[in-house]
């Protein structure tokens, strides 16, 4: 088995390097490129035919949006720490740990987090309905799940769990959503408006694709940002327009500096066409108060931008003194509707208390768009035909789990209760910890999954920095992963450069 | 007023240019039709599950347990559960990272890229690195990840086959690209002429297209040929000597109704071409668990396997795929289950092997009927389905069924298709959907409805079809006697 393993450094010089050969290279002839360099990026020395013209797939040849774009929650550290997980493994006394501990990402199940069991009895029952009739089942499954389960499939067509479903998702898995957005909110919710996909990053991407027209166009994005962001606008040839949130007042939002940023942007001749929202925050962890989201929901009416709310942690608070609030409701509550203002949410299995990442299952919600705009939505959805339909079904168990008086309830509710009490009772166990550092400030995380502490640097360690060629946070991560193999994110990798953080 | 931020006027131009007519129009109009209560016969879409085939027994049995893993604990799970089925749900649950409900690697989980790196040694003779496979949400997110990458601008080309499914014509609208065409010759069954290719790069190159990748289709899609070895050997010739990556498009390798053609991978004849050719023509290959017998469609489960990709380019890749975080873990189990099936002496084999060759054999069956009932008709000609999963027939259309077509507002096949619809419930997909010669028509179904209902279906489409000629070719009555 080939493992590749890249000089971090090395990487980045290269890169940038072969980039400007793409360009230069472009003013030459039309199909053949000549490469001045091909032994650095060809995949065998011997190969002679390639020695005086580049491959179609090679990195001075392949679309330069991909070389651009990066995810620093997979990106170099996680590469840096898998070979030392590898290496750790044919030599356990290589390095000063025995283990590496992922702290990169938001994976619950792979740190011991255990799944709610209803739904996966719902979903194995779902995968393999020939057991429901067998009076054995009755003895492995609770009642409920079992209904479930009955009555899932029979808003499956043929209850064909296997077939390609409607490209927006199954319709009765929609009903129920709708139904549960209505619950949460009330105020109704359409399940034509829902659009099923394999987990919410596919729906941003889809959004993306429709706003962005060209480098002209530009989508406000919170710094700190979940990089998934700045990734698909830059994938999308788009431009990011960035507000700042305010670590002094928890990582407040101000309005003030929405319009700042996009009198800043239009001056320099960006038409901003959306804003996003992370609520409750990523990495930042802030729960948006209501007044706040009102003043967000008036200046994307005002300014005409298209509203993304990115809504995946709203089960993810752990103050009490906030609540999440969908802004479906606020916009609805502002007495806003479909001709008022354009919202998009997202949700997604993969967060809150049922950490079901690896399904991926998700939505978007999309409202206040015209009918010509939702069927160009529906084409590029068709395109790929439909998301995974267990992913679908659990969207479904998501957005209208057991209610009180149903079999399974009451374990149902200890099993949420303890995860989420267990997440509150980490972040602040963590936060205390962190601001005992010395040069850390650690502020609370109120939702989310994350702590974003800030470290102040002593001159010294950035000038260490800069001579490793790296951000001083990286180096900073770079130097933990190595002396305990703790994983985290610089936090210049979700855009914050103004001071450095990390993430995890 | 906050309509104004995306309205159809300031949508991005190459999203309005993506046409995909398998849930298009006729899709659309039968999906209203079934609201209004009319019975409706979906082959529009190559999904076997929704037309009654059933899914292999094992792989449910298989992903449930590692649904729910408490089910393991259980002493009374042997009842319903055989013991391979409960030792695959281990081996399955052991590679996975905590789970199915843990990211796996962006690629996909080792242990299962490992077994279909073996799965390709086994068909191919040569071996395969798990790194350079990368599990996807279907094989379609491959394509769509890979042609972005290719695609930097409307001067890079993509060769398509015409006809084509319509993913490509789609993708390349979608990334900004240029899709450039080569025809497919109906009266060769569907063969491809090296010559063809020539003359679509050269007109390509001449409007100042720099070609970069060529499609293929292997079995066709819509067309069913299987490319024979000599066919494969020419293609990647072709590739060698005008520098172009080729995508091969496999996912219907398991789907061959013929003995004298059967599936060669591009990979094993780039191989068996020995160097240089072997160590330098781009190669991405791509699988699925939506076709074959599997019919997994659902699931949302593929692979592309990458040859002669530079291993920064393969870094670039990983890295686009990390943005997604990681395909879905169920469906990389169906994938470890399908390149890693049952042996015999599994206690589960022989109904395994039953289930299989059962939808296999109907499959042949089915493929048969429909060519014959559509060779029957005087103006209908169909090439025989030697793989995939679909019948395309050409149907010759009067002068007087075109002007009414042109009177409607219409495509000629989209108006023969939707008065099909209306008359029999069956949905098919008008052949301009997928490309053709000008002035041919066709119309794409799938040999996916029940045995049983194929006589009825055909027989239907007979009717509708001597009705719907009657109505517009002087002397049709006169001439079939």
């Amino acid at each position: 088995m080939r493992r590749f393993v890249i000089g971090s450094a090395r990487n980045l010089i290269e890169s940038s390097r072969q980039k400007y050969q793409f360009e230069r290279s472009i003013l030459s002839s039309p199909y053949r490129f000549l490469s001045s360099s091909p032994a650095a990026d060809s995949p065998s020395s011997s190969s002679s035919s390639s020695s005086t013209m580049a491959h179609p797939v090679s990195l001075n040849t392949i679309n330069p949006k991909v070389i651009e774009c990066e995810y620093a929650v997979r990106g170099e550290i996680v590469t840096l720490a898998q070979k030392l997980q590898e290496e750790i493994q044919t030599k356990p006394d290589a390095h000063p740990f025995e283990e590496i501990l992922y702290c990169n990402i938001g994976n619950p199940q792979s740190l011991g987090q255990q799944p709610i069991t209803f739904f996966r009895e719902v979903l194995a029952l779902c995968d393999h309905p020939a057991i429901l009739d067998k009076s054995e089942t009755q003895g492995l499954f609770s009642a409920d799940s079992i209904e479930r389960a009955w009555q899932i499939l029979d808003q499956i067509p043929g209850r064909a769990t296997g077939a390609y479903s409607h490209s927006q998702g199954i319709k009765g898995l929609r009903d129920t959503i709708a139904a549960g957005i209505e619950a949460r909110d009330g105020f109704p919710a359409d399940p034509n408006d829902i659009f099923l996909t394999d987990g919410a990053s596919p729906a941003v991407h889809m959004m993306m694709q429709l706003l962005i027209r060209s480098e002209k166009d530009g989508i406000l994005c919170p710094i700190p940002q979940y990089p998934l962001y700045s990734a698909s606008i830059a994938l999308h040839g788009g431009t990011l327009v960035p507000y700042y949130l305010d670590e002094a007042t928890g990582w407040g939002l101000e309005v003030s500096e929405l319009k700042k940023q996009l009198e800043t942007s239009r001056s320099k001749g960006i038409t901003v066409r959306a804003l996003v929202v992370i609520n409750p925050g990523n990495p930042t962890g802030q729960v948006l108060a209501e007044e706040n989201q009102k003043a967000i929901v008036e200046f994307c009416k005002q300014e005409g931008l298209v509203l993304l709310a990115d809504e995946v942690y709203q089960e993810n608070v752990y103050v009490p003194e906030k609540k999440f609030h969908s802004f479906k409701k606020v916009s609805r509550s502002m007495g806003y509707g479909e001709k008022d203002i354009a919202l998009v949410s997202f949700q997604s299995v993969s967060k809150g208390y049922y950490g079901e990442c690896g399904k991926r299952g998700g939505y978007m919600e999309v409202t206040g768009f015209g009918a010509d705009v939702r069927e160009q939505i529906y084409k590029v959805a068709s395109v790929n035909l439909c998301s995974n339909i267990s992913g679908q079904i659990l969207a479904s168990l998501v957005m209208s789990p057991p209610k009180v008086g149903d079999e399974s309830y009451e374990s149902y509710s200890a099993e949420r209760d303890g995860i989420l009490s267990s997440l509150a009772r980490r972040a602040k166990t963590l936060e205390d910890a962190f601001s005992k550092l010395e040069g850390v400030t650690c502020n609370k995380a109120e939702g989310a999954m994350y702590l974003f502490p800030r470290i102040d640097l002593p001159e010294k360690a950035i000038k260490a920095a800069e001579a490793a060629k790296k951000a001083p946070d990286a180096y900073y991560c770079q130097r933990l992963l190595a002396a305990t193999g703790i994983v985290f994110v610089p936090g210049s990798g979700f855009g914050q450069v103004s001071s450095w953080h990390l993430a995890f | 007023m906050g309509l104004k931020a995306l309205d159809y006027e300031t949508m991005n131009e190459n999203v309005k240019k993506v046409q995909y007519a398998v849930r298009g129009e006729l899709y659309l109009r039968a999906s209203e039709l079934q609201k209004e209560g009319k019975k409706i016969i979906f082959t529009n879409v190559g999904n076997p599950q929704a037309l009654g085939q059933k899914p292999l027994t094992f792989p449910r049995q298989v992903v449930a347990l590692c649904q729910a893993p408490f089910l393991l604990d259980d002493p009374n799970v042997g009842l319903i559960f055989p013991a391979d089925a409960i030792a695959r749900a281990k081996h399955y649950l052991s590679l996975t990272s905590g789970g199915l409900g843990a990211y796996s690697d962006s690629r996909g989980i080792p242990g299962v890229r490992k077994e279909v790196a073996e799965f390709i040694e086994r068909r191919d003779g040569y071996p395969s690195d798990p790194e350079l496979i990368f599990l996807t949400d279907g094989a379609s997110k491959g394509v769509m990840q890979i042609l972005n990458c290719i695609i930097r601008g409307q001067g890079d080309g993509v060769l398509v086959p015409v006809p084509q499914y319509p993913l490509y014509s789609a993708t390349i609208s979608l990334f900004g690209g240029s899709l450039v065409p080569y025809y497919l010759e109906e009266t060769a069954n569907w063969g491809l002429d090296v010559n063809n290719l020539r003359e679509s790069v050269a007109q390509a190159r001449f409007k100042g297209i720099t070609v970069r990748a060529m499609v293929i289709i292997n079995p066709g899609n819509p067309t069913g040929q299987c490319l024979s070895e000599a066919n494969l050997r020419e293609i990647l010739n072709f590739c060698y000597q005008e520098n172009l990556v080729l995508l091969g498009d496999e996912v219907y390798q398991q789907n061959i109704y013929q003995d004298e053609r059967p599936f060669i991978s591009s990979r094993k004849v780039l191989m068996d071409m020995g160097p240089p050719i072997s160590k330098d023509v781009q190669l991405v290959s791509f699988h699925t668990v939506s076709k074959g017998y599997w019919g997994e469609c659902g699931q949302r489960g593929g692979y592309f396997e990458m040859t002669n990709i530079p291993p920064k380019t393969v870094d670039e890749i990983y890295k686009i795929a990390s943005i997604s975080l990681s395909p879905n873990v169920p469906a990389q189990i169906f994938m470890g289950l399908m390149v890693n099936p049952l042996k015999p002496g599994d206690v589960s084999y022989d109904q395994f092997v039953r289930e299989s060759k059962g939808i296999l054999e109907s499959l042949r069956r089915r493929a048969r009927i429909m060519t014959d009932g559509f060779n029957s008709c005087k103006n209908v000609v169909c090439n025989f389905t030697e793989g995939a999963m679909y019948s395309f027939p050409q149907l010759r259309l009067p002068p007087k069924a075109i002007e009414a077509a042109k009177q409607a507002g219409k495509v000629p096949d989209v108006f023969y298709c939707l008065k099909l619809l209306e008359a029999t419930g069956i949905s098919t997909v008008p052949g301009s959907g997928f490309g053709q010669k000008e002035g041919v028509f066709h119309l794409r179904t799938t040999i996916l409805p029940a045995e049983e209902d194929m006589p009825e279906i055909m027989s239907s489409f007979k009717k509708f079809n001597d009705e719907f000629m009657a109505q517009y070719e002087d002397n049709w009555n006169r001439s079939r006697m």
